[in-house]
């Protein structure tokens, strides 16, 4: 493999991953906002999967199917109440391999 | 939906979950485990080390059968710039001792056959199973749980919440608050495959040895936080993990960080023309001592993760996991063989037990240094290896300045640093040290 293959973007990262994406239910969900507070908007950097990005309105958006349940957007965001976090149902999210 | 009631239900399947499980099943308790991922393991990442000793104490002979990666015989530290490192190493030939002190694993095969184990006791596991909430009877008294999989409850008389750093249940419970941004460090990891041959030649290793690199620096950009690599049998995990809080404020990403630590002209060539199998994120609780939640009440306790059980000087997190489950399982049997119930006050033996063990005594050392080295961030990760990397420069380079004058050179530069408050930096790492 060529050195350009071990320094890929995240969403090419995560393609090495094995996922079971429970479909049309997401275990992550931003509550709505008309400006992000610092802390949700923090997680368009921070999210180690890139799943948040910020729209063109202004607002954080998010697409969890490539989420690594790492919980860093639960510490941030859930105690105020920026968003809900729960488990994938059972079986489904991030499988690793080797973990 | 299970009818049946039992001894005891584990949550979880990591190490913590699979030391009580089994614990509790080889003294004949009935006990259910429930384990959300796929397969034991699928939602679990470590570096991964481990340590013998603890795991002994569960299942003596292990090593005849657990997939075990690489002994650990060689431990280096460096200390990061830009360019260079300073390294210290320590290597000995005792290591390659009959029954090693340490080995790197693989977490998800290692967690299959730790589970394994349990179920040959008698533990039944239920995979694919998420435990939602704790059951609670007229009395506030944990009773059961209820899941994913079907609406009714299971019951039991005590549930070990094993259910790592992220653990719902205690929180949803308000058993336990949610981690502080800056008690919880985010770790990224990658997976890097190359041949056995060729990771021996690398870091000079004869079959079955393997060597763990920690790394602190100005690679976490002034953030607190370690890079690491470690060996596996045909694969190198190489990852870093700085705390939440500082992530936040930082605004470097992640996998940009971990990017930049590849690239580092110390690392890049150990880990060159690699095949990159998984990427990988985790939380590690790094709070210590004073972040240590209640760990028991009626009809329940916490162990591993959950419990904020990791020693964050020394790397040392699964074995005070299995440990805290193993404690956990043994206080239950005992209160189990006297006919008593899982209150509070029974349960309280568990953290007694705790107490006495190296877990709480070794947490209890190292108190002050989580928020020390929070603290000193910009000091201990930035100043400090520059200030090192100048004087062994200094030291080594020969360009025809005499050895006075390179000398005095070094020690204005420690001057400067005083200014920084190198001294007062000293003093409080050797006294939250000791």
């Amino acid at each position: 493999m060529g050195i350009e293959a071990q320094f890929q973007k995240v969403e090419e990262k995560l393609f090495q991953n094995r996922y079971l994406v429970d479909s049309g239910q997401p275990h992550i969900k931003v509550m709505p906002h008309d400006k992000p507070s610092k802390n949700l908007l923090a997680m368009t950097h921070l999210c180690p999967a890139g799943c948040y990005s910020q729209a063109e309105n202004g607002q954080v958006e998010l697409t969890a199917d490539g989420c690594l349940e790492c919980g860093t957007c639960r510490i941030l965001c859930e105690p105020a109440g920026e968003i809900t976090w729960e488990y994938p149902r059972g079986g489904y999210g991030i499988l690793f391999k080797f973990g | 939906m299970i009818e049946e009631k039992f001894d005891a239900i584990v949550i979880g399947a990591g190490m913590a979950g699979n030391a009580a499980a089994y614990t509790m099943a080889s003294r004949g308790l009935k006990v259910l485990q429930l384990e959300r991922g796929e397969y034991p393991g699928s939602k679990n990442v470590q570096g991964g080390i481990l340590y013998a000793d603890m795991l002994e104490k569960i299942i003596p002979e292990f090593r005849d059968e657990a997939p075990l990666e690489r002994r650990l015989i060689e431990q280096r530290f460096w200390f990061m710039t830009d360019k260079a490192h300073t390294g210290m190493h320590y290597r000995n030939d005792d290591f390659n001792e009959e029954r090693p002190n340490r080995y790197t694993i693989i977490r998800s095969q290692f967690d299959r056959w730790f589970s394994r184990q349990a179920q040959e006791k008698g533990a039944i596991l239920l995979c694919e199973t998420t435990a939602l909430e704790l059951i609670r009877d007229g009395h506030d008294k944990v009773i059961g749980v209820r899941t994913d999989r079907s609406g009714g409850a299971i019951h039991a008389d005590v549930v070990v919440l094993a259910e790592g750093v992220n653990g719902l249940l205690g929180a949803r419970a308000e058993l336990r608050s949610v981690p502080a941004a800056d008690h919880v460090a985010l770790a990224v990891k990658e997976m890097h495959f190359l041949p056995a041959e060729t990771i021996e030649a690398r870091f000079n290793l004869k079959a079955d040895q393997g060597l763990v690199i920690e790394a602190a620096g100005t690679i976490s950009h002034g953030m607190t936080g370690m890079g690491f690599i470690y060996t596996n049998k045909e694969s190198i995990s190489v990852g870093i993990g700085c705390i939440v809080a500082d992530f936040a404020k930082n605004g470097i990403t992640p996998t940009q960080l971990l990017d930049n630590f590849k690239k580092h002209p110390s690392v890049a060539p150990l880990i060159a023309g690699s095949e990159v199998k998984e990427y990988a994120a985790h939380l590690i609780p790094e709070g210590g001592f004073k972040a240590v939640p209640q760990l028991f009440g009626d009809g329940w306790v916490i162990c591993g993760d959950a419990g904020q059980f990791n020693n964050a000087v020394h790397k040392e997190g699964s074995n005070l996991a299995m440990t805290s489950g193993r404690l956990a399982a043994e206080a239950i049997f005992q209160i189990k063989s006297r006919r008593e119930p899982m209150t509070k006050a029974n349960l309280a033996l568990y953290k007694k037990m705790l107490d006495d063990s190296f877990v709480m005594k070794d947490l209890r050392k190292y108190k002050d240094m989580p928020a020390l080295l929070h603290n000193s961030a910009a000091n201990l990760f930035l100043t400090y290896p520059e200030l090192v990397s100048k004087a062994m420069e200094n030291f080594v380079r020969v360009d025809g300045k005499t050895k006075i004058e390179k000398e005095k050179d070094t020690i204005r530069n420690f001057r400067k640093a005083r200014g920084f408050g190198l001294i007062g930096d000293a003093i409080r790492l050797a006294r939250a040290w000791r």
